[in-house]
Parts: structure tokens; sequence; C-alpha cells
């Protein structure tokens, strides 16, 4: 019952830290704070994000393509290459990789604050550390889950198409060509569904690990050891938030608004 | 001004404070000495409301700091400055940023005035030209010093200093404590000062009180404590190995050597069994 009390006031805490910021993202951006912690977390974190991606759709596109070839469809390897890192594999490998990058970096370095009494400095000064620390985090941390999400998946369809050149025999263009019209074929809400039904889900991700990140910091207490417990919570929690909101939002988008 | 009564405070088996009851003057400066872990900064934290009281209470001006509201304790607040013992500087920004981060943040002072209040309080603590360096490239007084001067720049009515001399060289804390004199004389400062070192003690005290195994123990002018003839008083002002408090170099005391409790007993403690 310990646990359980500790990981719903976790819990509670961490959806009070992700309100309050949103209040504080509109009441005070804190944009100069916002913009080098996007730069610092989230285009730092490109590199790893583009050479997961690469592989990953080389990956994907050898072990789908031997399979469709085998029965001669491999002309169809583009729509689910695109497709997959379109609605799944892009959101879910990028959140994955910040995880590592950028919340256990927020809950390490928030923690340190708090266990060194800067948090508590912070609020002497009358300074809400929500607004001050958590907010700009969340806000990079969310923006640039998008713009990562993108880069993911058009280098994972850039990988997929020159496995399936390469090692499949299917020509370039027939492979964009599908991969293209897919895309665009479905609509929602006058927008490719497959593609902003999955960078809905990145940044819809992305807010919630980063809160979880900050919360955990912000909670973080008993020196250095208390810091370690507070990263290890944050990247386990996030990292099963990632699977448990990727499957509600899929079903969200391709079950009660199936089109 | 500051008005502590009945106030206890436990953390998990440990009690830290027992109802402890003590009364700090408009414009006087309280010292509260006491061994390591006595609870001297727990106390301070409960006064600017960074740690909450089992029991009791803390008034600051007639306010009942733990019973207000999150904007009335920041308007509180914003009369008070804190210095941490560590110095808590915000570890990216400069230190000319760390002290500015106050005024910036109340948004009232013109960016002139501010560079004006920042290098003055700089000054004041004997750290022009440190402007530009960060929190990381100061020695561990260098930043107790900066936490002071971020204290300082907006002119609190109260100041609560977390032992501010520790770790500093001699003429710094001198220089700390004259400081801590000014304030008083020249702004009416009302000051909270938690020491071990009593020179600074003698030199900036108005009243002094000693807190020992939970509780306030004795409190009197720094003549008082200097002649005292408490014997824990005597043996923790001289720093003497022998006497109630226990002689450090022969391990921990048996519980059966403590020395008596006056409010348990009801009389003063009559001198240690090591006592020669």
């Amino acid at each position: 019952m310990k646990w359980m009390n500790r990981m719903l006031e976790g819990a509670g805490y961490a959806m009070d830290v992700a309100c309050r910021s949103v209040g504080y993202m509109f009441r005070r951006p804190r944009l100069a704070m916002t913009a080098r912690l996007a730069y610092d977390y989230g285009l730092k974190s490109l590199p790893v994000v583009l050479v997961v991606a690469f592989f990953s759709g080389m990956i994907l596109s050898l072990q789908i393509g031997i399979q469709l070839a085998a029965n001669g469809q491999e002309e169809l390897l583009g729509i689910v290459v695109a497709q997959t890192f379109a609605r799944e594999f892009g959101p879910f490998m990028t959140c994955i990789i910040l995880v590592g990058t950028a919340v256990s970096a927020f809950a390490a370095e928030i923690g340190t604050m708090k266990v060194s009494e800067e948090i508590d400095a912070l609020e002497v000064m009358s300074i809400d550390p929500v607004g001050y620390v958590a907010a700009p985090r969340i806000l990079a941390l969310t923006a640039m889950t998008f713009f990562l999400t993108l880069c993911a998946d058009a280098v994972g369809m850039l990988g997929g198409g020159i496995v399936a050149v390469t090692q499949l025999g299917l020509p370039w263009q027939v492979y964009m060509d599908r991969a293209l019209t897919t895309l665009e074929g479905r609509e929602w809400f006058g927008l490719p569904k497959d593609l902003y039904a999955g960078l809905l889900k990145a940044g819809i991700t992305g807010f919630v690990i980063a809160s979880i990140g900050c919360a955990q910091g912000l909670r973080a207490q008993g020196g250095a050891l208390g810091v370690g417990r507070s990263v290890r919570r944050a990247v386990i929690s996030s990292i099963v938030l990632i699977l448990v909101i990727s499957y509600v939002l899929t079903w969200f988008a391709y079950r009660a608004f199936a089109s | 001004m500051i008005e502590i009564d009945n106030l206890s405070k436990t953390y998990g088996e440990r009690r830290i404070l027992r109802h402890c009851s003590l009364s700090v003057n408009r414009g006087e400066t309280l010292v509260v000495i006491g061994a390591s872990g006595s609870g001297k900064s727990t106390l301070l934290r409960m006064i600017i409301g960074l740690a909450t009281p089992d029991d009791g209470t803390i008034l600051v001006d007639g306010q009942d700091v733990h019973a207000l509201a999150p904007a009335e304790l920041s308007r509180l607040r914003r009369r008070m400055g804190y210095l941490f013992q560590s110095g808590a500087l915000i570890n990216w920004l400069t230190v000319r940023d760390n002290v500015a981060l106050p005024l910036v943040e109340r948004g009232k002072t013109v960016d002139s005035e501010i560079d004006d209040r920042v290098e003055r309080a700089l000054r004041n603590v004997g750290l022009s030209g440190t402007e530009k360096l960060m929190p990381s490239q100061l020695s561990g007084g260098m930043r107790k010093r900066a936490g002071l001067a971020r204290s300082l720049v907006t002119d609190p009515e109260i100041i609560l200093y977390d032992e501010p001399t520790t770790g500093l060289d001699p003429v710094t804390a001198h220089i700390i404590d004259q400081l801590v004199v000014e304030l008083r004389a020249k702004l009416g400062v009302t000051s909270v000062v938690v020491s071990h070192d009593m020179e600074g003690v003698y030199r900036v005290a108005d009243r002094v009180a000693m807190l020992y195994d939970g509780r306030i123990i004795a409190t009197g002018t720094p003549g008082e404590f200097r002649d005292a003839g408490d014997p824990i008083v005597r043996q923790f002002v001289s720093g003497a190995l022998d006497g109630p408090l226990g002689d450090r170099s022969a391990g921990p005391r048996p519980k059966s050597a403590s020395p008596p409790n006056r409010e348990e007993e009801g009389a003063p403690p009559q001198g240690s069994p090591n006592k020669e």
C-alpha cells in the first residue's frame, strides 16, 4: 500500500506541475530560456534520432520487404514503411530517445538543484520553481518532440527506400510514390491523417514525459542517492507512459475517430 | 516582530525541536547557537516557510507563516532575505544574474538601477569584479558571499542567516559580521543568525539563544553567555572537550551520562560527571 500511495502522490504531483506549467507558458513564457533548452535537449538529440531512425527504416524495409517480395507484393513496401513510421515508429522512437537524453537530464539537473537548496532559494525569492525551472523545459521538449518526430519520419522513410532500391530492386520512384500517396490519401480534419496523428501523439507524449522528468526532479531528496532515485523513477514512468499514451491515442485516432 | 510559540518538529523517529518558544524584536539581531544537528537550520527554515512544524506557530508581524495562502506567503517572503549555508546560487546564471534575480523577477526595477544595486551588494560583500563568473568558478566562501549579496539586494526588513561565516577566512568572516552590524545600525534590519562561530556571535548579537536537545535552554546577551554559569552553555561557548556535552574524542556519550533537562527536572544542570 505504501508504494501505491507514493505512486499516486507522484502522479498527482506530476499532473500539478504539468497544469501549472501550461499556465506559466501563457502568462510568462520565458522564450530565451526555452530556446536555449530546446537547443540543448532537442537539437543536440537530433544526430542520435537520425541515426536510429535511418537504421530502423532500413531494418523494417528489409524484414517486411523480403516477405512482400516472396508474395510478389514488394510494390507495397513504400506504404508499409511510410505508415509505420508516421503512425507509430517515428513518435515512439523519438520519445524513447528523449527519455534517455532529456527526461533523465531534467530529473538529474532539477534534482541536484533541489538537494543543493537552489529550489529553496527560488521559493525564498518568491519565484515559483515550476514557472522558472519546469515550464521552460516542458515547453522546449514538447516543441522539439514535434520537430524530431518529423525528422525521424523522413529519415526512416529514406532508410527504408535505400534498402528497397538496393536490396529488393524496387524503383525509387515507385517506393516514394506509394509512400507519399498513402500519407496524402487519408485526411483528418482536412490534414494528412497518418502524419498528423503521429505528430499529435509525439507532442502529447513529449509534454507528459517532460512533466514527469521535472516533477521527479522537484521531488528529489536525500543527496546524490535521492537524485539517482528520481532519475530512475522518471525514466521508468516515462517509458511505461509512452506505451500507454501511444495505445490510447492510436485507439482514438483509428477506432474512435476512424475515417 | 517574530514570535515563535511552542514549536515542535520531528523527522522520522528523530525529534528535532520540542516546544521551542522564542521572540525576536524589530531591529534586533538574535543569534541561535547549538551543536550541529540541534535543529538551528530547521528553525530558520520554518520561519520562512520552507519547512512545516508539527506543532506550534510562527508569527511574523502578526501573520501566522504556516497559515498563509501561497500568495500571502510570497508577499511576506519579499520582505525577507535568507542566506543559505552553501549560497544556493542558480548554477546556470552568472554571479551578476544571480544577485539581480530577485529584482528582475519582481519586474519593478529599471535595468540601470538593477546594475547599481547589484554592484553595491557585491561591493558590500567584497566580491566586486566577479559579476561575469559562473558559480562553478567560485570558491565555497565566495559562493556564500554572493548568496549574501543576493539576500541584501532587495533591502529586506528581515534577514535570516544560516551560518554566514562558516568556511570563510577570519578577515572575510569579520567583514561579513561587520555588514550584519551595519545593516542593523543603518537600516534597522531584523536578523536571525544561526552560527557556531562564537567570536562572530559576540560581534553581531544583541541577544543569543542556545538550542540543546531540541529546546531553547538559555537566552541572554553575549556578555551573559560569555560568563555563563550553566555548564552546557559554558562548555559550548568555550569549546572545551570535557563537560556535559560529552568528550567528543572519547566517542559518543552513554545515554545515562547525558545532562539533565531543565524543563523536565525543573532545575539547572548541576555540572558534568566528567568535570575536573
